[in-house]
């Protein structure tokens, strides 16, 4: 099965970023006949039966979501999370170099659907000309009569603020992203209530991940139930997925939920590079446990990758070859989640800073079996008992890694230097 | 006596005046700020303060919270490495040692006649398709090799500073593209 392509359809079309050839190959037809045929009830309803989960991670449906604010209290917002952060992902960010427009028609349907009078697009401040784009675009269509008042001739206004980040990837989790906007340190907030109830300024507020979103203007012109067709039951439409790692074509591809991962490394990534093979992978970015060739034949399927004791996450798959260390990678990723800790709760400040030290001087081949013996108390301390998903994804992945690769981990104890670079020096050299 | 231009502070209202609360505007103000000076200096963010009418401990723990604002003045060109997992697979760290001995610096530094300041940095940054790969002036370049980071040096160092070339505003598939196998 190849590709499916719906939302990356009009991707590397020339001035595809224009609103004119946007609007050429069907552009903004979505918002029209949303605003023009339905009412925003009606909308919820039609983004219900299109079973479409959020694109940020957690997979929640949208449409149950947006049902969530309380009737009756405005003004609403909508906040479109866009900032993408998790290593390995970079799929949003293509959704917006190569079809901002897209993300912008979306943005607005949903607003529509809950009435909220502003959007804000929160990106990530790494994002610079992806930002300079997106203003660009909300200019052009505030020019066209798209965003602004009364919007084609409708009695819904609505205005579209870009807000850029400035490096914090814990400004992707909804309450910290609302936090950031209002101005703040970006920390996560206590739930209940939740964003729906109290988010943005106090007032109701949906957050939605910018791949979600660029679906809408094809749910509202082919219909919910046409959407539901696609894809899995569970899992429907198409997921764009950031490939990356030791694979010969690295990129977003976009599949129907459903397919086997194998597909998606063999058919698009052209399988792992310079003939070797392969020793795992993570389906979800940089937060998801690690999985093994064995599970290759799992469907990219939300819940049966979760099944595999993992998760789909964001969308980032990243692949690596058998002279990939497991110690060094998971050092890395716990080097990540300590330096993006936000601070505000113990285990996640602390645990974070134990599992680096522990990380780097096993990495260096100066631990002791009696220390690596502590990881498991210090990701059981942090998972489950953190503020907020950081501190307990910092411990998702090292875990999985100790647990199938065991060996390897004690193998670095008391070695004086990194075992599996140590080979990998040999081969080369042999 | 104000530290931000005329252009700089109209933009800090212009942003302080299109949200519902006038806080929002810390973010860009900032980036209004070290837009033009290069750096958070602490007179910069005072008058951040007062046009937003905060304190200015407010501003600056706002400020202390984001990686990427600066609190010093650097290089006039900046170079961001990436060294998260997929770019380490592809190669990361000979792209760290090659900055390394260029440049003339370690990771945080500034090289000597003020070109450049670089670092690497554990965030990903998003090109993990194009890895390995850098931020040189806010601008994605991709697919590094020693050769190619020598030559995108060399382009920038004698432009104006905070802008070094663009590598490909949009290519046939747009970010991280998949390169020919």
């Amino acid at each position: 099965m190849a590709e499916y392509k719906l939302l990356t359809k009009d991707f590397g079309m020339d001035g595809i970023q224009s609103l004119a050839v946007y609007e050429r190959s069907g552009g903004y037809e979505g918002l029209r006949k949303a605003l023009g045929t339905m009412t925003p009830d009606e909308l919820v309803e039609e983004v219900k039966t299109s079973g479409i989960r959020g694109r940020g991670g957690a997979g929640f449906p949208t449409g149950l979501k947006w049902s969530f604010l309380p009737k009756g209290v405005h003004p609403r917002y909508l906040c479109v999370n866009a900032d993408e952060s998790e290593p390995g992902c970079f799929k949003d960010r293509a959704l917006i170099d190569e079809n901002p427009h897209q993300l912008i028609e979306g943005t607005l349907i949903a607003a529509y659907a809950i009435q909220a009078p502003i959007a804000f697009i929160y990106i990530r401040g790494e994002y610079h000309d992806q930002r300079l784009l997106l203003e660009r675009c909300v200019e052009e269509a505030r020019a066209a009569g798209y965003i602004g008042q009364g919007i084609l001739g409708s009695d819904f206004s609505c205005d579209i603020i870009i807000h850029g980040g400035a490096g914090a990837y814990i400004c992707g989790e909804e309450t910290a992203l609302i936090d950031s906007l209002e101005g703040f340190r970006g920390q996560p907030r206590l739930k209940p209530p939740f964003p729906a109830v109290k988010g943005l300024y106090g007032k109701p507020t949906v957050v939605n991940n910018v791949e979600t979103l660029s679906n809408l203007p094809h749910i509202v012109i082919r219909g919910g139930a046409w959407f539901a067709s696609v894809g899995a039951e569970k899992s429907t439409g198409t997921r764009l997925f950031c490939c990356s790692g030791h694979i010969n074509r690295p990129g977003t591809y976009e599949m129907q939920l459903g397919t086997p991962i194998r597909e998606l490394l063999e058919d698009e990534c052209r399988g792992i590079w310079k003939g070797h093979s392969l020793k795992a992978f993570q389906p979800g970015g940089g937060s998801m446990q690690v999985l093994l060739p064995e599970h290759l034949d799992l469907p990219l399927e939300m819940d049966a990758v979760q099944k595999a004791g993992s998760a789909l996450g964001a969308g980032a798959m990243v692949f690596m070859d058998e002279t990939t260390c497991m110690v060094d990678v998971s050092m890395r990723l716990v080097d990540f989640y300590q330096h993006e800790s936000c601070g505000k709760c113990a285990p996640c400040r602390e645990g974070t800073y134990f599992e680096s030290d522990l990380m780097h001087r096993l990495e260096a081949g100066v631990l002791t079996p009696a220390e690596l013996s502590t990881l498991t108390d210090i990701c059981d301390n942090m998972n489950g008992k953190c503020f907020c998903p950081l501190g307990d994804t910092a411990t998702w992945f090292v875990m999985s890694a100790y647990q199938a690769f065991r060996g390897e981990f004690e193998e670095h104890c008391g070695a004086g230097g990194c075992p599996v670079k140590q080979r990998n020096a040999q081969l080369v050299s042999a | 006596m104000n530290v931000l231009t005329p252009r700089t502070r109209a933009e800090i209202e212009w942003q302080r005046d299109r949200y519902p609360q006038a806080r929002s505007a810390v973010l860009p103000s900032l980036w209004a700020v070290q837009h033009q000076l290069g750096y958070l200096s602490p007179e910069g963010m005072a008058e951040v303060a007062e046009l937003l009418r905060l304190t200015p401990s407010e501003v600056e723990a706002v400020a202390s919270f984001y990686s990427m604002y600066f609190d010093h003045p650097g290089g006039r060109h900046h170079v961001l490495v990436c060294i998260n997992v997929s770019c380490a697979l592809r190669g990361a760290e000979e792209i760290v040692s090659h900055l390394e001995r260029r440049l003339g610096c370690p990771s945080g530094g500034t090289t000597e006649d003020g070109a450049f300041t670089w670092e690497q940095t554990v965030e990903c940054l998003g090109a993990c398709g194009g890895a390995p790969a850098m931020q040189v002036d806010h601008h994605f370049q991709e697919n590094l090799t020693p050769e190619r980071v020598d030559a995108i040096l060399d382009g920038v160092r004698g432009a104006p500073a905070g802008e070094g070339p663009q590598a490909r505003p949009h290519s046939s598939r747009g970010s991280s593209a998949p390169r020919a196998s």
